[in-house]
């Protein structure tokens, strides 16, 4: 259902109320942006010089570009960390042994439970002591970032191999495949279609969440930007911030324009016989398999 | 099929992004001082963010820790040119990045403590800096530590310097009922500093000097410092062959003038600083 | 065992401090991600596009940012200020942010769940002559609300994990600071880290229990 049910096509007071309420809502907007603008410009953070700085090549190939760089570093690898994590438990928790499912159960539920910035810190602290000395903030991170959204995708996994048809399952065993055939070449294919926008939405909160390797500091994009580019640049704070905030909205948004596209094209496929599963913590479509009860937004 | 391709894919770049990730290996030398004379090369861990020490500007760090580094290096590896490598090393990890041999030595405003001493052996100190208190300089409320007592003074997240205004002894000094205001970096603290949203930072004085020649005029340091920090430079435990090559080249620094001239140059502008006249008591290499 | 027993009480104040945030931005988190969903079906372009670029925008930035931010922007810049002591002030700036951030997400598990309400609730609705605010308030919202009870669970969970990460708005009283401050003290120390865990799984294991049991007793049977 889109919004546009909600209302008639309006009527000519309709018509009139809908204008005073545009009208009202242009100004209250408007009123709201010029505050904005208007506190920032009294504290003179417009002025030239303090932008200055994004101007100049060097401070996008210094510190912007390598911080970029150390983001999607971490995302990266734990986002390929993660889905193999999210592989091996999802498909352990459908397993046809009861104890596998249940350490994998316990394993994927607890580290869903941990706020992950204190599991950061936990390994943060925890790996010199074990392991000897090292740079650990890259691991630590790769490794917080990995258990969280691993779990997650696990939930995913699991969600997905279930939303494909009990017909193909009971097809797949009428024709002699063995289990692991069946997971192989009939489930997994299927499941995986109709995973992949899920996916694609829980890497977005993965790589939002690297921005917390800046607490242990880590060199990201959020580090070099906020603890570096205004100590270089004295006073220019506030215009870094909003610069590596389009990035991130940027990244971001580039990624879940591509959830989106995925999904619209699963729904179209005629290569899965299973819907597209929810995102974690959103609510299902009515034919959707209830996976939306899953994991958690972060 | 397509699918087991991506996964395919996926497996091979994995495995490729771990074992990069665990590459690299090197010879080994027997202490930083013999690598510096074979080889002529070092990493040094600064800090990136503290003006005046080490500031990440364009590829390399400057600042006064970063020019100390320099001459101590060219020092050590008998008067000839060296490959120096600058990896940050912030608080939080440096005495993990010693130890491991992430960097060889560590020039970055690192203050010789007993606790420290157990995990690292410090050369130096090559300079002694002072807690001390900055606030605006149109601010004539404060011109003394104790001045404190109601005013609003910064926390930064990982320092304790503000137990020392807080904080009775052994913890801290002072034992001031003083307002505290979060931040994440002492950036931080000197940006609402200046937007008139705290009204003291305290921590080392030359870290405070940094910030202060930023913005000329904007602030004041007190000039009453109330705790020494002596300044080390951060080796691998046990190196102690480096440790005295360091301190030879600490002294000779003092002696010819370019310690007290290099002070000049990053810490002069600023109020309330004296430049060290002569070398400090050096710490048995340990 | 000894550093948990030892540093309980900080710990325990901070975990305090932790719960005191959750339950003051669940509810305005809720409340503004209700007024979001509104204007997000209004009928006006103006408000729908508003609410949906807010959406767009929080959403996706770092909570990292987003309470660095309202730390540095609204309070420093602005000139924002709750409270005259520094602490309370970045106590509601932290809340601010964080509901800020977590009403786009309750925002967006609304809107889905309107997307379930059949069409023909809205239609009749409109065919009994209800306008938009009385058909959303008495025919779509209800509904909409018991379909989201088990994703708002997820939202309001994850919301109470994420107030570990007041550290980046400037509020330096909460557990996950207290711990990292403590294991700067003492080295790393597992009973703590597994004290907090607990005590964390103590509050959101039954936010999930109970709106997981809420949302099976008020489906909405189609």
């Amino acid at each position: 259902m889109s919004a546009g049910v909600l209302f008639d096509a309006p009527g000519p007071r309709a018509r009139v109320r809908n204008a005073i309420l545009t009208a009202v809502s242009v100004v209250v907007l408007v009123a709201a942006v010029y505050f904005v603008y208007a506190r920032f410009d009294a504290k003179g953070q417009w002025e030239g010089e303090l932008w200055k700085p994004f101007l100049e090549g060097s401070t996008w190939t210094e510190y912007i570009i390598p911080g970029l760089l150390g983001t999607l570093k971490a995302a990266g690898i734990s986002a390929v960390c993660a889905l193999i994590f999210g592989a091996v438990f999802g498909l352990a928790r459908l397993s046809d042994h009861r104890w596998v499912r249940g350490v994998a159960g316990a394993v994927v539920e607890t580290f869903r439970a941990i706020p992950l910035l204190l599991l950061i810190f936990f390994l943060f602290f925890l790996a010199p002591s074990v392991f000897g000395s090292g740079d650990y903030t890259l691991i630590a991170l790769v490794t917080g970032l990995t258990l969280y959204n691993g779990s997650v995708l696990a939930e995913i996994v699991r969600a997905g191999v279930r939303a494909v048809p009990i017909g193909q399952a009971e097809a797949a065993q009428a024709i002699g495949l063995r289990k692991s055939q069946m997971m192989r070449l009939v489930l997994l294919p299927q499941a995986v279609t109709a995973m992949m926008p899920a996916i694609v939405s829980q890497l977005v909160v993965l790589l939002k969440d690297t921005a917390l390797g800046y607490i242990i500091a880590y060199v990201d994009l959020l580090n070099m930007g906020f603890k570096i580019i205004p100590a270089v640049y004295f006073g220019s704070l506030i215009p870094a911030a909003i610069v590596i905030g389009v990035i991130y909205v940027g990244l971001n948004m580039s990624l879940s324009a591509l959830a989106t596209w995925l999904e619209k094209r699963t729904r179209r496929s005629t290569r899965t016989a299973a819907t597209p599963i929810a995102p974690p913590g959103f609510v299902g479509e009515p034919d959707s398999t209830g996976a939306g009860g899953v994991g958690a937004v972060a | 099929m397509r699918a087991r391709r991506v996964w395919a894919a996926l497996a091979v770049a994995a495995t490729a992004a771990s074992l990069s990730a665990c590459g690299g290996g090197d010879e080994s030398y027997s202490s930083i001082a013999e690598k510096l004379q074979k080889a002529q090369k070092v990493v040094v861990g600064t800090k990136w963010d503290q003006p005046g020490l080490g500031l990440k500007k364009g590829a390399d760090p400057e600042g006064f820790d970063v020019d100390v580094a320099k001459y101590v290096v060219k020092e050590l590896a008998g008067g000839k040119d060296v490959d120096i490598t600058w990896k940050e090393s912030a608080s939080s990890n440096r005495e993990a990045f010693l130890a491991n041999g992430t960097v060889d030595i560590i020039f970055a405003s690192y203050s010789i403590t007993e606790s420290r001493k157990e995990k690292v052996t410090f050369g130096g100190p090559y300079v002694v800096a002072h807690q001390d208190v900055m606030v605006r300089s149109d601010d004539s409320a404060v011109t003394k530590p104790t001045d404190l007592a109601g005013k609003r003074i910064c926390q930064a997240a990982g320092s304790n310097s503000y137990k020392r205004i807080t904080d009775p002894p052994p913890d801290g000094e002072l034992d001031l009922d003083a307002q505290l205001v979060g931040a994440a970096t002492y950036s931080e603290c000197v940006s609402k500093l200046g937007g008139n949203n705290l009204d003291a930072v305290t921590t080392d004085d030359l870290i405070l000097a940094g910030f202060a020649g930023q913005a000329p005029g904007k602030f004041k340091i007190l000039g009453q410092p109330f705790t020494d920090e002596k300044y080390g430079v951060g080796l691998k435990k046990g190196d102690t062959k480096t440790c005295e090559a360091v301190n030879a080249a600490i002294t000779k620094m003092y002696q010819d003038g370019t310690m007290q001239q290099l002070f000049t140059k990053w810490f002069g502008q600023a109020q309330g600083l004296k430049a060290p006249t002569g070398a400090p008591t050096f710490e048995p290499c340990a | 065992m000894d550093d948990l027993i030892k540093y309980a009480p900080d710990l325990l104040a901070g975990f305090l401090e932790n719960v005191k945030l959750s339950l003051i931005c669940a509810v305005l988190a809720l409340v503004l991600g209700t007024i979001l969903v509104s204007m997000r079906v209004a009928p006006t372009p103006v408000l729908r596009a508003a609410g949906s670029m807010y959406v767009n925008v929080v959403r996706n930035t770092p909570l990292t940012l987003v309470l660095a931010f309202s730390s540095l922007g609204l309070s420093d810049t602005m000139g924002l200020s709750f409270s005259e002591t520094p602490r309370t002030n970045s106590f509601w700036l932290v809340v601010f942010g964080l509901s800020a951030y977590t009403a786009t997400f309750v925002c967006e598990a609304l809107r889905a769940g309107i997307n379930t309400v059949p069409l023909g609730q809205a239609e009749a609705a409109r065919a009994i002559g209800l306008t938009f605010f009385q058909s959303l308030r008495m025919i779509i919202l209800p509904q909409a609300f018991r379909t989201v009870v088990a994703p708002l669970g997820s939202v309001i969970i994850a919301m109470i994990k994420n107030t570990t990460v007041a550290i980046a708005g400037g509020y330096l009283m909460e557990s996950a600071f207290v711990m990292r401050d403590t294991f700067d003290d003492t080295g790393v120390s597992i009973p703590i880290f597994i004290g907090l865990v607990i005590a964390f799984m103590v509050v959101t294991l039954p936010v999930g229990f109970l709106t997981n049991r809420l949302a099976s007793r008020l489906a909405v049977a189609r």
